[in-house]
């Protein structure tokens, strides 16, 4: 749409501007403000220069969160979008059965973070719940509490579990957007599924599938609440992700200091990754547009 | 000899059903399986008294009970809970939609300075981890005298749903043409009296499943709103944590507050069911 110059459209963005600024300045701004400090107690402050950034890139728990942190994402991106993408082709087109599937399929997705933890969590123990108990049957040695490679199996099919329904309904949405014309001539020119599949499906999904795995990169990548509840990091140190690992340094020793610089550098990498995923999303944005 | 015959009949029918069931359809129900398999199990322990429990595994209650929800809607400080979310939710949802309608109409209709480093920047408050955000919210909303209150929980949830809402509705409003705008001009439309009367009508559905997408983010987070609250807004998710006693885990309750937690959100989903695919593709499509 071609859009016209309005200096005064700024006046409709205001509102959201000081809410905005509100919620998310300020609090940045007591971050940066903790992070170049350091503190005896008693709200006396004085200032620390870069120290704590220098200490932070220096920790070595720091980089191992990180990686974990990385892997996981990595893991999540891996099984979720080909998944989201397989279930969506394998939707009913039309008919009563599609709302009965998407109202079963986002269900997960409204379930409250740590009901998920505390539902897997549940699900997964060998005395009470019904997967642990299986593995048991089937002989398999599986305890999550005790085996780091268990709790990383639970986490990342506890994840599958919650989050691959929002990537095949986004597919599912750029399944729909296709014309029959297209699928018409696949089948004149005799294309096989794959073709079909790589020709005609894949590209039309392109902009959708940039949106699912933007939000679900972000979403990994923050991830909290879930493995707080079913792992609590552990065993050992195991499932340490960064929100993890923050949440401790913060709230459980107040090193108000460093848990600033960690936010701060956490957020940087957040925002680099998504601003190259961004970046090449509004291009094919336009590309397709135009 | 009758009853082989309908066996026989009962065989065939099956079969021929069998060859119809297609391979897309048995994928969906394996899919569905995997996930309703764990809320299966959620809803049938909160079925069960708590000696069934840890007694052994059992596929079905035995001494079927609904003690467990009898608990949580009889003791205020459980049902009180669910009343806290509901509130601060539908706040957030309300001023989230409010500030991000006329945002998103000048996204869509308007070029103005900075215009596009301002969308980016918004999108950034989506991407940042609440864990960042725990320590300084709580110190500001006890440095203004907000803590423990349902609109401060409904303003820091803001943080992540108004960016979200200016998205997705812009998507939406993309969709409507500008030349609807400019005859409503000409007829001597206000740009108020346009805007609710004409446009907000247009894109009716893009405010539902915005309105659905707050609510649900707003729903399911935790870590900010138990960092904002102590007793008087105290969300549902937050009360859980009461089922972890002196003498162990109360393992029926929590399963049960469990399943009631699932049980706005489906509501919600049977309402938008329509508009959920497009919603989210965030109206791009």
């Amino acid at each position: 749409m071609n859009k016209t110059v309005n200096q005064k459209a700024w006046f409709l963005v205001l509102p959201v501007l000081v809410l905005v600024a509100f919620s998310a300045v300020i609090p940045l701004m007591t971050v940066v403000n903790y992070s170049v400090q350091d503190t005896f107690g008693n709200n006396v402050f004085f200032p620390a220069g870069l120290e704590w950034f220098r200490d932070t890139l220096q920790s070595d728990r720091m980089w191992a969160s990180l990686g974990r942190q990385i892997m996981f994402s990595a893991i999540i991106l891996a099984i979720e979008v080909p998944l989201g993408i397989f279930v969506a082709l394998n939707m009913p087109k039309k008919g009563a059965w599609v709302s009965v599937c998407l109202v079963l399929m986002s269900l997960p997705l409204l379930i409250p973070w740590n009901v998920v933890g505390t539902i897997w969590q549940i699900f997964g123990r060998v005395d009470i719940g019904l997967f642990g108990y299986l593995m048991a049957q089937l002989g398999i040695d599986y305890n999550y509490t005790q085996d780091a490679l268990d709790a990383w199996f639970t986490l990342v099919i506890m994840d599958v579990w919650h989050w691959t329904s929002l990537v095949a309904l986004l597919a599912y949405a750029g399944l729909q957007s296709i014309p029959d014309a297209y699928y018409q001539a696949a089948k004149i020119d005799q294309a096989s599924r794959w073709k079909v599949f790589r020709y005609i499906e894949l590209p039309k999904m392109q902009g959708v599938l940039l949106i699912a795995i933007l939000l679900r990169f972000m979403d990994s990548f923050m991830i909290y609440t879930e493995p707080f509840v079913v792992t609590g990091g552990g065993p050992g140190s195991a499932t340490n992700f960064l929100s993890i690992d923050l949440v401790k340094v913060a709230l459980g020793q107040m090193d108000l200091g460093p848990a600033a610089a960690y936010s701060i550098m956490y957020f940087l990498v957040v925002l680099l990754i998504s601003w190259v995923f961004y970046t090449v999303m509004t291009n094919i944005d336009k590309r397709g547009g135009a | 000899m009758s009853a082989t015959t309908t066996d026989a009949a009962a065989t065939r029918a099956r079969a021929r059903t069998g060859r119809r069931f297609n391979t897309s359809a048995l994928v969906m129900v394996l899919y569905l399986v995997f996930l309703f398999l764990p809320i299966y199990w959620l809803i049938n322990m909160s079925l069960k008294p708590n000696s069934e429990i840890l007694g052994g595994v059992t596929f079905w209650p035995r001494n079927f009970t609904f003690d467990n929800y009898v608990t949580i809607l009889t003791d205020p400080s459980w049902y009180m809970g669910y009343v806290n979310s509901i509130i601060y939710v539908s706040l957030n949802t309300l001023i989230s939609i409010t500030v991000a309608l006329p945002a998103a109409y000048a996204f869509s209709r308007y070029h103005f300075m900075g215009d596009k480093h301002l969308f980016f920047w918004l999108l950034t408050n989506r991407m940042a981890p609440p864990a960042v955000f725990a320590l300084p919210f709580f110190q500001l909303y006890s440095s203004i005298g907000l803590f423990d209150t349902h609109i401060a929980v409904a303003l820091a949830h803001c943080l992540f749903n108004v960016p979200l809402a200016v998205w997705i509705l812009e998507g939406f409003m993309r969709g409507v043409p500008k030349e609807i705008d400019e005859t409503a001009y000409i007829d001597g439309y206000s740009f108020g009296r346009f805007f609710t009367r004409i446009f907000m009508p247009l894109i009716a559905s893009g405010i539902g499943v915005t309105a659905f997408f707050c609510f649900m983010f707003s729903w399911v987070e935790l870590l900010l709103s138990r960092t904002l609250t102590a007793t008087e807004a105290k969300p549902i998710a937050a009360t859980m944590t009461r089922t972890i006693g002196a003498s162990g885990i109360d393992w029926g309750v929590l399963a049960a507050a469990g399943v009631l937690t699932i049980v706005p959100g489906a509501l919600v989903i049977w309402f938008v069911r329509n508009y959920i695919a497009k919603g989210f593709a965030l109206g791009r499509v």
